[in-house]
């Protein structure tokens, strides 16, 4: 009985605990971020490592553009930039960063990708409240997660893990972070793993 | 087994007062904030502004030689805060050119959730010309109820070494000269 009331307890507290650090707390916002709670921090298996070749893909952008990985090769470093879903916490913290150094991608020659599991009309609801975004933002709908699963980064519940992977000009992955998906990847290291490439 | 449940206890009463602590609302016009010790800036432009003395590696906000303090809760993650910023830097501006109001009112932006690089990134961007603290793992952050960003907070600094916050609010400050005509009176400027 007493480990009954002690697992209980425990995993009540897990559930109504979301530290600040799993939250959004911008004004951008409002109430509009559904509140996930703290999740299991990742919850699938890589399917790339660093030095192998990285899956191509053709995936469409919220401007109707479709991009394809290979596009870039020979000309720009590719950060690939997954985050879990539209709308949650920590997420909608992670982009609007990386849009204000778009300097540092430039110094590095080096651009971004962002990529959610949500299709196109919720992607551009939710980009519009970060302010006019530089990178291009894609989707990984339909069908469902099939870039994510490629990579080994989609989620038993079909949302993606906080990833990001750093290709070369040669296609080849040369850094892979799968994030704790709670927590917001810092800007420094991604940074620091560009430069190592320049 | 006993051991585990007493533990679990345990537990669950310091998560009843962790979340009641958190759950404190955001810091009360007519309050005072709650004591939090930020790291000092490594910067003397900042040092010399914030009027911070010493070889201490941490300062209190009361500590701040100024009459009022603005204090700023952003994060470089908060597409609002990157928004406001030319608005801050432009009270920053006024309050620089008003013979009456320079060196009595100071400015000091909080970077919730950011560190000192991602501060500096931010500061970088808008010319921030005022010092922002980083607070990484959100622990000024908490003891201020976690409020949304950016937030406003004005704290009058006795010259006894008490303080007390006379401005308290989410979102922008709206007209500079309206803003500053309302923290004069209560800061007795």
């Amino acid at each position: 009985m007493p480990k009954k009331a002690t697992l209980l307890i425990v995993a009540l507290m897990l559930t109504l605990s979301v530290p600040a650090w799993a939250q959004t707390h911008s004004e951008a916002y409002k109430d509009n971020i559904y509140v996930t709670g703290v999740l299991k921090p990742i919850d699938s298996v890589l399917k790339v490592k660093v030095g192998d070749a990285a899956p191509d893909f053709m995936l469409p952008s919220i401007t109707g553009q479709k991009i394809t990985l290979s596009q870039y090769r020979g000309k720009k470093i590719v950060v690939l930039s997954f985050v879990p879903a539209a709308w949650t916490p920590v997420c909608s913290d992670q982009w609007p960063g990386y849009n204000i150094v778009k300097d540092f991608f430039d110094q590095n020659d080096a651009t971004l990708l962002g990529i959610t599991v949500d299709n196109i009309p919720t992607l551009y609801a939710w980009t519009n409240q970060m302010g006019k975004l530089w990178f291009p933002v894609l989707s990984d709908f339909y069908p469902h997660g099939r870039v994510a699963e490629a990579y080994g980064v989609l989620r038993s519940d079909g949302t993606s893990e906080r990833a990001l992977f750093v290709i070369d000009k040669k296609g080849i992955i040369r850094y892979i972070d799968v994030h704790d998906i709670n927590k917001r990847p810092s800007l420094e290291v991604l940074i620091r793993e560009l430069e190592k490439l320049k | 087994m006993k051991k585990y449940f007493l533990l679990s206890i345990v537990l669950a009463l310091s998560f009843v007062v962790a979340q009641t602590l958190s759950a404190a609302g955001p810091p009360q016009t007519g309050g005072q904030l709650p004591e939090f010790k930020f790291p000092m800036p490594s910067d003397r432009a900042d040092k010399g502004y914030l009027g911070l003395s010493g070889w201490g590696s941490t300062f209190r906000i009361p500590d701040i030689r100024a009459r009022v303090v603005i204090v700023e809760i952003l994060s470089m993650y908060c597409p609002f805060c990157q928004k406001e910023a030319p608005l801050v830097n432009d009270l920053y501006g006024a309050i620089e050119k008003d013979p009456k109001l320079k060196g009595k009112i100071k400015i000091l932006g909080i970077g919730v959730g950011n560190s000192a690089y991602e501060v500096n990134v931010f500061r970088k961007k808008y010319n921030v010309p005022f010092p922002v603290v980083p607070d990484p793992d959100y622990a000024a952050h908490t003891l201020y109820g976690e409020v949304r960003t950016p937030y406003f907070i004005a704290v009058k600094i006795n010259e006894n070494g008490t303080h007390e916050i006379i401005y308290s609010k989410l979102g922008s400050f709206g007209d500079i000269p309206a803003f500053l005509e309302t923290l004069k009176k209560p800061a007795g400027l």
